[in-house]
């Protein structure tokens, strides 16, 4: 009579079903609705969504358009990495490799910018901290998203993808100012 | 003429030859779990900020042989004998062709051991994923795909002992429900095997320098395919473990075939479009599909566990009042063997894998929330809730009962294996609530160092992070103790527990048969359908289980109110589009 043996009855999907497990059946796919529709729904009011933009692309080439934006947009130095401040609303680069996020950024709060990210080797992690929002960063594929830093100050960018024996000191920076 | 024993204490029949090969399965599992534990405390101990016990190299090298003996060779080892033992012993059949299934075991061991070499040697620290374009050494791959292609006999196997049972009619009626979940995780084990074979050979070919170039996104899409649905494999598997020891402890029958049997059917349809989950912030990939994928469809994989997370104990409660624990809500729950450690271990998987495990994948695979997520310390914590504290808890609580039924010991030291279950999911269950708390606060996983050392720009992580690191990881070593307790108690028993058959040698718990003795050539009794149930105890009646229901509500409104909180976090990141 246990789940060890056979059904008692031949014909077992004719056996009628207990009230607690039918009830629950119906709880449970009224909260699996709930938890597909939220989806779509956030895509619709929600405000933290991907566009799924993305391009192939070649480190070469991805590496030529940072430097675009180094080249225009310097602003200063820090340790060796060009601090770039590119006009509100304008499409910003940064691109992961070993083991470092390149350049740094200066955005303005409440401003939106297109984002474009891509690594030039292995895979790395896009992990904006303290605000928490995190992106896989592929070689050969240059993802586009708009970003609109709502706060003022400094955040870091770790990578959260495992590259390498160096991968704990891979660190960019992006400022937000007023 | 295939010969059989039949357990006196259970009135389970061995077939002579799967009686080895689940003896050697299981062993094999175990000691992948063995060496999967010694490198898991050389992982906390490294991310406890304190302690920081290992240089950087070998801390990766730790974690990716962790994984691999963690996550795929001590689960498939154990699977491949429940398997055996579901379709065998179960439905009292010889296992069809021992001979492949032996070929099929010496492969995945075979395999085992030339990936932890190739981990070993130094080159090949590229965590259990590998993911493309970071190379591991090419025999690193080639013991992945000999272990899978092993794996893979074993299932043929399985499938090939369902079919000569119902050629030899050993069984009335249909296959009972254990071996029914033992179908539906072998499914699931093919797909998962093919996906691992698609990208593995390829890789493989590559790091030989056959071929020029494996797409990333490619490889992720297809690797998670192996990655994830093994752990679907557990899945299956260890809900037809608390199945089995609710049928052995409770005698326990299933509310109802239909529901059980069609809950194990939603996971074949769906459970394998998870891979989706490790995707969601990739590149190059539509929303339509992730939404589609990431939900198993609409969340029929979840309706189906959320089902068995009802009818397992519901079947419990059922079985238990009818002994005449009736007090009450829940007088049939504490009037249950906790002193047990096969029951202990089971409610204790079923419990942590429902209300951390499943909660926590289901918040976490949701498309947008993923965002604040992925790759921090949260995944691991969730999957430690499903692997460790639910499918590896589960199989343990297996063992204590296949020591003395399938290896003819008495379990030694009793008074350990009964705390074991608790101060394993004790231990696991205090570093898992603490790593979900650490994630939240954005701690990386697969890191080395919190405090960045050596970086030219600098970051703190806020003090809090570390304080449940730390705490965290005293939990992760509370609960490898009670691993190591486990695999003392186990080994022991096998080595030194007293026989329960006079010929049960050393040997004889390592794979060697009983004397010739012990067998008979006489077929078993053909496995009978039990007497049929008065209509009215089918439990149309009314609520048979309102304990459980009452958990079960728990459980929901649980869910509800985590999953909210989380949408309410994520709306304060900034915005995104």
């Amino acid at each position: 009579m246990t789940s060890l043996m056979p059904p008692a009855e031949r014909i077992w999907w004719n056996v009628p079903i207990g009230r607690e497990e039918i009830v629950w059946i119906g709880l449970a796919l009224v909260w699996c609705l709930i938890l597909f529709f939220m989806m779509p729904y956030w895509h619709i009011y929600g405000k933290q969504n991907l566009s799924n933009e993305a391009y192939q692309t070649t480190p070469a080439k991805f590496g030529e358009k940072v430097q675009a934006g180094i080249d225009q947009y310097t602003v200063r130095e820090e340790v060796g990495i060009p601090v770039v401040h590119p006009p509100a609303g304008s499409d910003v680069y940064m691109l992961g490799r070993l083991w470092q996020w390149w350049p740094i950024l200066e955005l303005e709060k409440d401003k939106t910018y297109r984002l474009h990210l891509s690594s030039m080797d292995w895979q790395h992690g896009f992990s904006l901290q303290p605000v928490n929002i995190n992106l896989q960063v592929l070689p050969g594929y240059e993802m586009v998203l708009s970003i609109t830093p709502d706060q003022a100050g400094e955040y870091a960018v770790v990578c959260n993808e495992y590259c390498g024996i160096g991968h704990h000191t891979m660190l960019g920076k992006i400022y937000v100012k007023e | 003429m295939a010969q059989f024993r039949t357990c006196p204490d259970t009135g389970l029949y061995f077939h002579k030859s799967a009686e080895s090969l689940i003896k050697v399965n299981a062993v094999a599992g175990v000691v992948a779990l063995l060496l999967a534990g010694v490198l898991a405390l050389g992982v906390v101990l490294t991310r406890w900020q304190g302690v920081h016990l290992l240089p950087a190299d070998q801390f990766y090298l730790a974690l990716t042989a962790h994984g691999l003996n963690a996550l795929i060779f001590w689960l498939i080892f154990f699977e491949i004998a429940i398997l055996y033992f579901a379709s065998s012993t179960l439905l009292r059949c010889r296992l069809a062709t021992p001979g492949w299934a032996w070929l099929g075991f010496l492969l995945m061991v075979a395999g085992a051991i030339m990936t932890n070499v190739a981990i070993f040697q130094g080159n090949s620290s590229v965590m259990m994923t590998s993911y493309v374009p970071m190379q591991a050494a090419p025999h690193f791959y080639l013991g992945l795909i000999l272990f899978a292609v092993g794996a893979l006999v074993g299932v043929f196997v399985f499938f090939g002992t369902l079919v000569i049972a119902k050629q030899e009619n050993t069984y009335e009626g249909s296959i009972p429900l254990v071996t029914f979940g033992a179908v539906t995780a072998a499914i699931i084990a093919v797909f998962t095997i093919a996906c691992g074979a698609i990208i593995l050979i390829p890789t493989f070919l590559w790091s030989i320098g056959y071929i020029g170039h494996i797409d990333a996104a490619m490889y992720r899409v297809i690797w998670w395919g192996l990655g994830h649905s093994s752990q679907q494999i557990n899945v299956a598997a260890h809900v037809s473990v608390w199945y089995l020891i609710a049928g052995v402890i409770f005698g326990a029958r299933p509310m109802s075939e239909k529901v059980s049997r069609g809950a194990f059917l939603l996971y074949i349809l769906f459970l394998q479009l998870a891979s989706a989950h490790h995707i969601l912030v990739d590149p190059g990939i539509s929303s339509e599909w992730k939404v589609f994928n990431t939900s198993y469809a609409m969340y029929l994989a979840v309706l189906a566990s959320m089902i068995h997370g009802l009818t397992v104990p519901g079947s419990i409660e059922v079985a238990q009042r009818e002994k005449g624990f009736t007090k009450g809500l829940f007088e049939w729950l504490r009037k249950a063997p906790w002193e047990n450690p096969v029951f202990s271990g089971m409610f204790m998987s079923l419990v942590t894998f429902g209300f951390i495990g499943g909660i926590t994948g289901v918040v976490m695979g949701t498309e947008q929330i993923n965002l604040i997520i992925h790759n921090t310390i949260y995944v691991p914590a969730h999957f430690h809730a499903t692997v460790v504290t639910g499918s590896t808890l589960a199989f343990m609580a297996l063992t204590y009962l296949l020591i003395p039924v399938l290896f003819r010991r008495q379990v030694i030291l009793p008074s350990w294996a009964k705390l074991q279950p608790y101060i394993f999911t004790g231990g696991m269950t205090i570093m898992i609530l603490f790593m979900l708390g650490a994630g939240t606060l954005g701690v990386a996983r697969r890191h080395w160092d919190m405090d960045f050392t050596g970086a030219l720009l600098s970051f703190e992580y806020a003090p809090m992070a570390y304080t449940l690191m730390a705490i965290g990881a005293a939990g992760g070593v509370l609960g490898i103790l009670g691993g190591a307790m486990f695999v003392l108690i186990t080994v022991g028993s096998l080595l030194f527990g007293k026989k329960l058959e006079p010929s049960a040698g050393l040997l004889q718990s390592f794979g060697k048969p009983l004397a010739a003795s012990a067998y008979s050539k006489v077929q078993p009794e053909r496995l009978p359908m039990p007497p049929k149930l008065a209509w009215e105890e089918h439990g149309s009646a009314g609520f048979e289980a309102p304990g459980t229901f009452v958990l079960a509500m728990l459980l929901l409104v649980s869910f509800i109110v985590y999953y909210f909180i989380n949408w309410n976090y994520l709306a304060s990141v900034w915005p995104l589009g």
